[in-house]
């Protein structure tokens, strides 16, 4: 069974997914970024994989990348940082990226490589579910890798249903329709999470985009599994040099 | 029957090229227009509103013109078919006419637009202007200082113009920010993409619109010369729009020959380059599958052209499946060739062409003709917005 199946079946509310991109802050900070996550309670690490030009992403993630991508991180560097890293870290990993470069590196050496340092799932925003179905799909498969697709609350109740079958780990809801960090209103959000909650879903349900703090992260468990933070994370770590200590004090004012 | 090099299957590919790589967030609209566009454009109500505006707004058909001193200096006939005559100044507003009608039919109300050169700009906010419609266009920081008289083109036509700040600051940022602009306001607004990129059906819908090019060559063609065929169709290509309305009715006559001019920029084999089908392979931008400028990692490489509108990473997924089937022949010229050719065509034939067209005149010297061949060069658009480039060559 796979480590998001585990980690799902013995926990099911209030999952805190926590979004990082490797090679930031600095070229050396992938690891103890995820040291510091998991040991100040995050249930799931998303370890972004930088792109030059992150097109569902605002400015904080987009800079992120960007500055990652200054510190030399590839994914040939990001598997040899990861190729011990489950020495250390027992918490679901899945990787999220565009598409460009991981097929620029060989999907199949992709997927063989991740699976092999022991990566869980893939989060691919811009790979549509008939490339998926067709071409992708299968090579995840067969090395064993979770592959969350995303809704939003555009996404008709079918595709809901379509997106949610293909998909293994969880589903990932899109709180609102914006790129990453725009702040959007949650107004809305608690209506969507529970329509939903009522189509009985096969996967968990993990909500994404504007949760930034306590109230938000609340707010996206009271009708969902758990949320996802990355733009306001980042944010700590932009203002931080002791990676540990941001860590747990933003981990903290969310948990505790 | 093999597939038709100028349309797109039902999953929007060009052979290995195209599709639509899109995150979810654009989903529902890009899948809207999937699924109305062909049923829109093929209704006959909608084919007469665009005639009349093309022909009473635009000013189509435009001419084909016998350049006769061009001619001369090749050993050939040269027909220039004049784009640069239409409203606004280029081939840009065939598109934005169409799509603006399109958009209307679809109920939206806010349009955005992403522009390099700033002709697609200035044709969009024109159309939104004739049709009282809020008009957005996203241009890199570079681009507004090159080419200002555009961008005060698009503010006068009451646009709002934003800078793109990111990355190279020139047309891939420009579209990066009209994507993330447009996953931002995901109910009212239609996207006008000003080139044949992006994702299914862009390419294929944008080919459409500026199809009436090549429709206009073959009949005037006829009627100048006898034939409607010419024996090559020279165009530049920056995503490619003016090439693939120029070339769409040819591409399944085998013996006309579809030349294709990108911009080498310093040269190709220098890193100041936007040859993408010399340099790029295979690879994703702006939601299709083409030809793209990347680093081994997979990142996208800043081009370089002198010419706003060639400067960029990708080309249309038509245009990739022409250069790798070898249907297509793929030149390219360099800055210095272009801005050379843009004098000669202003002297020979008193027509200023605009930068990303004079790359298509610098290639002819790369070509060699028979006296009786009938070459047609798509004269995209005219030089006015690049004045203040071409001062600078004026010693
Ligand atoms: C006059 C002119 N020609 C050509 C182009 C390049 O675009 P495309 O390759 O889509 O025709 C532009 C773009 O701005 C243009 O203004």
């Amino acid at each position: 069974m796979s480590r998001l199946h585990e980690l799902f079946k013995h926990k099911s509310s209030r999952i805190l997914n926590v979004y990082c991109t490797a090679g930031f802050p600095h070229a050396d900070s992938t690891l103890p970024v995820m040291k510091a996550l998991q040991d100040a309670g995050a249930d799931i690490i998303e370890l972004g994989m930088p792109y030059s030009d992150p097109l569902a992403d605002g400015p904080v993630i987009q800079q992120s990348s960007g500055v990652a991508l200054q510190n030399g991180m590839t994914i040939a560097k990001l598997f040899a940082d990861l190729k011990d890293f489950r020495r250390d870290v027992s918490i679901p990993v899945i990787l999220m990226g565009y598409l460009n470069p991981v097929l620029q590196y060989g999907f199949k050496r992709f997927c063989g490589d991740a699976a092999a340092v022991g990566i869980d799932g893939l989060i691919l925003p811009d790979l549509p579910e008939y490339e998926y179905e067709t071409i992708y799909g299968p090579v995840m498969k067969a090395h064993g890798l979770d592959m969350i697709f995303l809704v939003t609350p555009e996404t008709s109740e079918d595709r809901v249903r379509r997106l949610d079958e293909l998909s293994s780990g969880f589903l990932y809801a899109v709180s609102s329709s914006s790129t990453t960090g725009s702040g959007k209103k949650m107004d809305s959000v608690e209506a969507y999470l529970m329509r939903l909650k009522g189509y009985g879903l096969q996967n968990p349900v993990l909500v994404g985009f504007g949760i930034r703090d306590r109230e938000t992260f609340d707010t996206a468990c009271k009708h969902a599994n758990g949320a996802i933070i990355g733009t306001a994370y980042i944010q700590q770590l932009e203002h931080s040099d002791e990676v540990e200590k941001a860590t747990h004090d933003f981990l903290g004012s969310i948990l505790t | 029957m093999t597939a038709p090099f100028n349309r797109p299957d039902a999953h929007g590919y060009y052979g290995s090229f195209g599709g639509a790589f899109i995150p979810e967030m654009l989903h529902r609209n890009v899948a809207e227009l999937q699924a109305r566009y062909l049923e829109i454009m093929q209704d006959p109500t909608f084919q007469r509103d665009v005639d009349a505006l093309l022909r009473d707004y635009v000013g189509r058909p435009t001419p084909l013109f016998l350049a006769e001193r061009l001619s001369a200096k090749h050993g050939t006939q040269i027909w220039l078919k004049r784009e640069d005559l239409c409203h606004t100044g280029a081939h840009k507003i065939n598109n934005t006419v169409g799509q603006i009608l399109l958009a209307e039919r679809l109920g939206l109300k806010r349009i955005i637009a992403e522009t390099g050169a700033g002709q697609h700009g200035v044709a969009t906010a024109t159309v939104c202007a004739l049709k009282g419609l809020e008009c957005v266009v996203y241009m890199g920081e570079k681009d507004i200082e090159r080419q200002a008289p555009n961008v005060a083109r698009m503010r006068m036509l009451g646009a709002t113009v934003v800078p793109a700040t990111s990355g190279s600051k020139t047309l891939k940022d420009a579209t990066n920010e009209a994507i993330r602009d447009w996953i931002n306001h995901p109910v009212d607004t239609h996207y006008i993409i000003g080139s044949v990129v992006g994702p299914h059906p862009y390419p294929d819908m944008v080919a459409r619109f500026q199809s009436v090019i090549s429709a206009e060559i073959r009949k005037q063609l006829l009627e100048k010369t006898g034939s409607e065929l010419p024996t090559h169709v020279v165009a530049c290509v920056g995503g490619g729009s003016n090439a693939a309305g120029a070339f769409y009715h040819f591409l399944e006559e085998p013996e006309v020959a579809i030349v294709a001019v990108e911009a080498a920029g310093h040269g190709v084999h220098t890193d100041m380059s936007a040859a993408t089908t010399q340099l790029g392979k295979p690879g994703i931008l702006h939601g299709s599958m083409s030809l793209l400028m990347q680093t081994e990692d997979g990142q996208v490489i800043e081009p370089h052209s002198i010419s706003a509108g060639l400067d960029y990473p990708g080309i249309g997924p038509m245009h990739a499946n022409l250069y790798k089937s070898g249907r297509g022949i793929f030149l390219s010229a360099t800055d210095d060739e272009a801005i050379a050719s843009a004098f000669e065509v202003s002297r020979l034939e008193g027509i200023i062409p605009a930068l990303e067209t004079a790359h298509a005149f610098a290639a002819l010297d790369q070509m060699t003709f028979s006296p009786d061949d009938r070459v047609v060069v798509c004269l995209s658009g005219r030089g006015d917005k690049d004045l203040a480039t071409y001062m600078q060559f004026m010693h």
